[in-house]
């Protein structure tokens, strides 16, 4: 008995410290690891950014149906990784905004849908101005999802892109409660949170991400903000362009020309 | 069907992902949190601080607050959409996270309140292993029994004077660390919302203060109210002389000891009462008077579309009605039922205003949510975070108290 | 320390450990903290390489289409319509013409009116698009019956 239990205790002892402080390490002290598998230096040479010339976006809404096609999104479902948004502001000050169905099938009406099944319809006399806003994930400098994901399962990769391990989500959603620009959602068919990740597959090809590829009209572009001859970074630094919510410290990465304040 | 889609209504401009993803799980998650926490700060009342009165219901709360221990953790796991993976946490714990530490704050309330009802009670489980370890031919329930009881001695069965002593200091100190852990248990919960930047709501350092006073409201509501209800059905079987545990007591008995208990916890429940208004009114006031840029639609939900939920439900009477209940002279064991149901309708309500009504409005400031609960569930998701899915997590903490009462009976005499 | 008063801790001790042991097991090897420090970059460093590799490209672009279907390629490059991509209206090209063979030819009026619907907004590039009212404008019969898309001129050649 004596013996048994003196064994057992030696083992577990043994396998203890065996294991402890490997674990230990990883948790408590990360730049050690981090040091050791010599990833340290190799900073990324690419940071992608994307840039969103609201002047030219007609709300045709095909960028969002190529999204949705090209990653996999179930068509109908009510989710979509970007969207476009419709800013109607009235002379008398009244602001009008909408997105049906993301602007999957684009704005072929002149109503406002107010949700419930209610419209609204606008004089084109009553328009001050009114414009489209194409929204997408703001792979942010300091992305609040990433922060608050309990287990690992979504993270930035060293390009900036944040991107989400569909086989580690536990699907808790704080990451979507955290997003201030909801752009995550969980995807219907692999139940786990998902987002716009500037179409990783094909950005990382060398392609264009779908969204921007099936713009006619220009209006949305990408590009690698650390390289100072890509167009989209000398834009960026050349002209005036803002960000969306930047009071959140979130430090987003989509750029934007044309927007007033009534976007949010 | 999207996850969410199921249950909300959206009105005006919002953006096409939103959905009150936080259902009514995630409402059940701070109050069942908040009702462990209030037992077991009511039990350490007695515990560290010695205060006699609540002696017979300490240790009632104690064994309470440990049913309740894993059902806090049961509505978490019901709203995860990989239920599976939940483990994840303790595997690779990302700490700038809040529901990461989450895991071992719970675990370490655990691990202390599991040793403190040990110590409790670690008289009684010797006493009861050895007896019957004596017994002859056992019963095929008695061996299991007794291969519980001898397991819940953890080996150790010395029950020597100075033996109990040390427990009976262990029990102090555990206690007096379980308090803060208690507190920052829930105080915890309160955090995961309140750090919530995105949402103009949540978003304050008050909440792990409020949330760690209305917990301990609910909790010690919780506990009064069980406690009345065992000891009328007590009263049923003294009166019948039919109870099955030895203390025997006559009717009378029982009600003095009832109504002096039930006196003493409802001032505590009151002074509690008082703090966690104040909280929550001071945030209210607070947001009004500063009006930051969300205040607006802040406004708009808690004076219009919540007003029925935050003011008549949870303030009227969730917290108003009851206060003046226990006010007023000559509290009789009916009047407090009522007043701790209100109690605990109150915190409830307050949860459910902070949970759902912080995601009834949307980021854009310009459109609003509206959640209705899912009653007859046609599928999982409607099952898990719809009436029913409530009920049973509802249901849990008094069918396992049930269960821990047959291994910790919480009515013998002279434990500590 | 013989005392029976530690041994709920050497329970709880060893509850730490067995999860310690198992963590050994069931974490993946390139779980980590890389480039981006814990905060941002706790991950499992294999997963980049999913979404790299494991997604299929399903959007070629006009110039996938230009050999095979040069015909339509010529002809819409003198239109207005060149800054239309073929797939915006024929769906993504995959693997085509091996997987699907022929591809989709979305001829709803729908399609057309998501540029062509008139909404004069100022400020935005919709308001010079020449617009019809698809209540008035020849209702009830597909665009492409008067106007080829790929040359949607009337007097090209349809
Ligand atoms: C390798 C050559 C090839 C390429 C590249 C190619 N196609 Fe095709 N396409 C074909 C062939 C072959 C058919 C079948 C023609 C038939 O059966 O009449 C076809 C059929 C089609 C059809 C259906 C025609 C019908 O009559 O129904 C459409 C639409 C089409 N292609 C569009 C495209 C577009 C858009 C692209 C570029 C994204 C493209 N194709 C690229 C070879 C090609
Ligand atoms: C604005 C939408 C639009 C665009 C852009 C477009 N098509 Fe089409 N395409 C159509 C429609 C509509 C038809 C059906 C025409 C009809 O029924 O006469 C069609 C028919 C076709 C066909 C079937 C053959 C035929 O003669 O009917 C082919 C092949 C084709 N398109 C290729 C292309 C290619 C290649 C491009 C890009 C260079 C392209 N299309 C761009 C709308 C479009
Ligand atoms: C992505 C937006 C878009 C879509 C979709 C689109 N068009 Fe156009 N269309 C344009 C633009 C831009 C012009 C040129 C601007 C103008 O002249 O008003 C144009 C011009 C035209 C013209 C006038 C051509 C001329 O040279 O005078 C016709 C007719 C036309 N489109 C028909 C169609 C039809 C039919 C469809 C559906 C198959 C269609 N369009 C789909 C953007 C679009
Ligand atoms: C029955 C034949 C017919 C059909 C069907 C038809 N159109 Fe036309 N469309 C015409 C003719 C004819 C003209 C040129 C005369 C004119 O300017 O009114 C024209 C002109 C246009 C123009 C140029 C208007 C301008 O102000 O110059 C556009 C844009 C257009 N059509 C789009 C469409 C769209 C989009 C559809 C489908 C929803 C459509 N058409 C369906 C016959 C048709």
């Amino acid at each position: 008995m004596i013996n048994r239990r003196d064994f057992l205790k030696n083992a577990v002892k043994g396998i203890a410290g065996l294991a402890l402080p490997l674990a230990a390490i990883e948790i408590v002290s990360p730049r050690k690891l981090f040091a050791a598998k010599g990833e340290t230096g190799k900073e990324s040479k690419i940071r992608w950014a994307f840039l969103v010339d609201t002047y030219k976006c007609v709300g045709c809404g095909l960028c969002v149906k190529a999204c949705k096609l090209e990653n996999e999104v179930p068509y109908d479902a009510n989710v979509t990784r970007t969207w476009v948004e419709r800013y109607v502001l009235t002379k008398d000050g009244r602001v009008f905004a909408d997105t049906p169905k993301g602007a999957r099938d684009g704005f072929t009406t002149s109503k406002i849908d107010l949700g419930e099944g209610k419209f609204q319809d606008i004089k084109k006399d009553d328009i001050q101005k009114a414009f489209f806003v194409p929204k997408l994930c703001n792979q942010c400098e300091n992305p609040p999802c990433v922060q608050v994901c309990p287990v690992g399962a979504t993270y930035q990769a060293p390009d900036g892109v944040v991107l989400v391990d569909r086989k580690w989500c536990i699907g808790c959603g704080y990451c979507i409660m955290a997003c201030p620009y909801g752009v995550r959602f969980f995807h219907p068919v692999y139940k786990v949170a998902e987002k716009c990740n500037f179409c990783y597959h094909r950005i990382t090809k060398g392609l264009k991400t779908a969204c921007v590829q099936a713009c006619p009209f220009g209006a949305r572009m990408i590009g690698n903000i650390k390289d100072p001859n890509d167009p989209v970074s000398r834009i960026i630094r050349n002209e005036r362009v803002s960000v969306l919510k930047d009071e959140y410290g979130t430090r987003p990465q989509v750029y934007y020309i044309g927007i007033s304040r009534e976007v949010i | 069907m999207v996850h969410g889609e199921a249950w909300t209504v959206k009105e005006l401009f919002v953006t096409p992902n939103e959905y009150i993803y936080w259902s009514v799980q995630i409402v059940m998650y701070p109050f069942m949190t908040g009702l462990v926490a209030g037992a077991f700060v009511l039990s350490s009342l007695y515990h560290v601080f010695g205060i006699k009165q609540l002696k017979e219901i300490a240790r009632f709360a104690l064994v309470f607050s440990l049913a309740l221990l894993p059902v806090a953790m049961m509505p978490l796991q019901l709203h995860l959409q990989q239920p599976q993976r939940g483990i994840e946490v303790f595997l690779t714990p990302h700490f700038t996270s809040a529901i990461a530490a989450f895991g071992i704050v719970f675990s370490t309330y655990g691990a202390i309140v599991a040793s403190e009802i040990w110590f409790v009670y670690r008289k009684y489980i010797v006493e009861t292993a050895l007896a019957l370890r004596n017994k002859a031919d056992k019963s095929t329930g008695e061996k299991i029994y007794h291969l519980i009881f001898s397991l819940l001695t953890l080996g150790s069965y010395d029950i020597s004077e100075k033996a109990l002593h040390q427990d009976e200091k262990a029990v102090k100190i555990l206690a007096g660390i379980g308090i803060p852990v208690a507190c920052f248990l829930h105080g915890y919960a309160g955090f995961i919302f309140g750090s919530v930047k995105a949402n103009a709501l949540w978003m304050t350092p008050l909440m792990p203060v409020i949330f760690i006073m209305s917990a301990v409201v609910s909790g010690i509501a919780l506990c009064m109210l069980t406690y009345i209800v065992v000891m009328e059905i007590r009263k049923f079987l003294a009166a019948r002389k039919k109870t099955t545990y030895e203390t025997y007591e006559s009717t009378e008995e029982i009600k003095g000891i009832e109504i002096n208990v039930i006196k003493m916890t409802a001032k505590y429940l009151l002074f509690f009462l008082i703090f966690a208004i104040s909280l929550e009114l001071l945030d209210l006031i607070f947001r009004g008077y500063t009006a930051v840029k969300t205040w607006d639609i802040l406004r708009s939900v808690i004076y219009g579309k919540d007003f029925l939920d935050i003011f008549v439900f949870q303030y009227g009477i969730g917290n108003l009605l009851p206060f003046i209940l226990f006010l007023l002279p000559g509290l009789t064991i009916r009047r407090t039922v009522v007043g701790v149901l209100l109690v605990l309708f109150g915190v409830f309500m307050m949860r459910w205003n902070v949970v759902i009504g912080g995601q009834s409005f949307s980021l854009t400031f310009a459109g609003f949510m509206h959640y209705h609960l899912p009653i007859i569930p046609h599928d999982i998701e409607t099952f898990k975070e719809g009436l029913f899915g409530a009920l049973l997590v509802i249901i849990t903490p008094f069918v396992l108290f049930w269960g821990l009462n047959k291994i910790f009976p919480v009515f013998i005499k002279e434990v500590h | 320390m013989k005392s029976h008063v530690w041994r709920p801790l050497f329970v709880v001790i060893g509850i730490v450990l067995l999860i310690l042991i198992a963590r050994q097991f069931l974490v993946p090897k390139d779980f980590g903290i890389h480039e981006r420090g814990y905060m941002y970059g706790w991950y499992k460093k294999s997963n980049e390489e999913y979404w790299k590799t494991k997604i299929a490209v399903k959007y070629k672009s006009a110039e996938y289409c230009k050999d095979c279907h040069s015909d339509k390629y010529a002809m819409i490059m003198q239109t207005p319509h060149a800054i239309i991509q073929c797939e915006n209206c024929h769906g993504p090209a995959m693997e085509h013409p091996s997987d699907p063979p022929k591809l989709a030819i979305d001829k709803s009026r729908a399609q057309c009116l998501r540029c062509h619907y008139p909404l004069p907004y100022p400020t935005s590039g919709r308001a010079n698009i020449r617009g019809i009212d698809p209540e008035k404008h020849n209702p009830d019969v597909e665009c492409s019956m008067c106007h080829n898309p790929h040359k949607p001129k009337i007097g090209g050649t349809k």
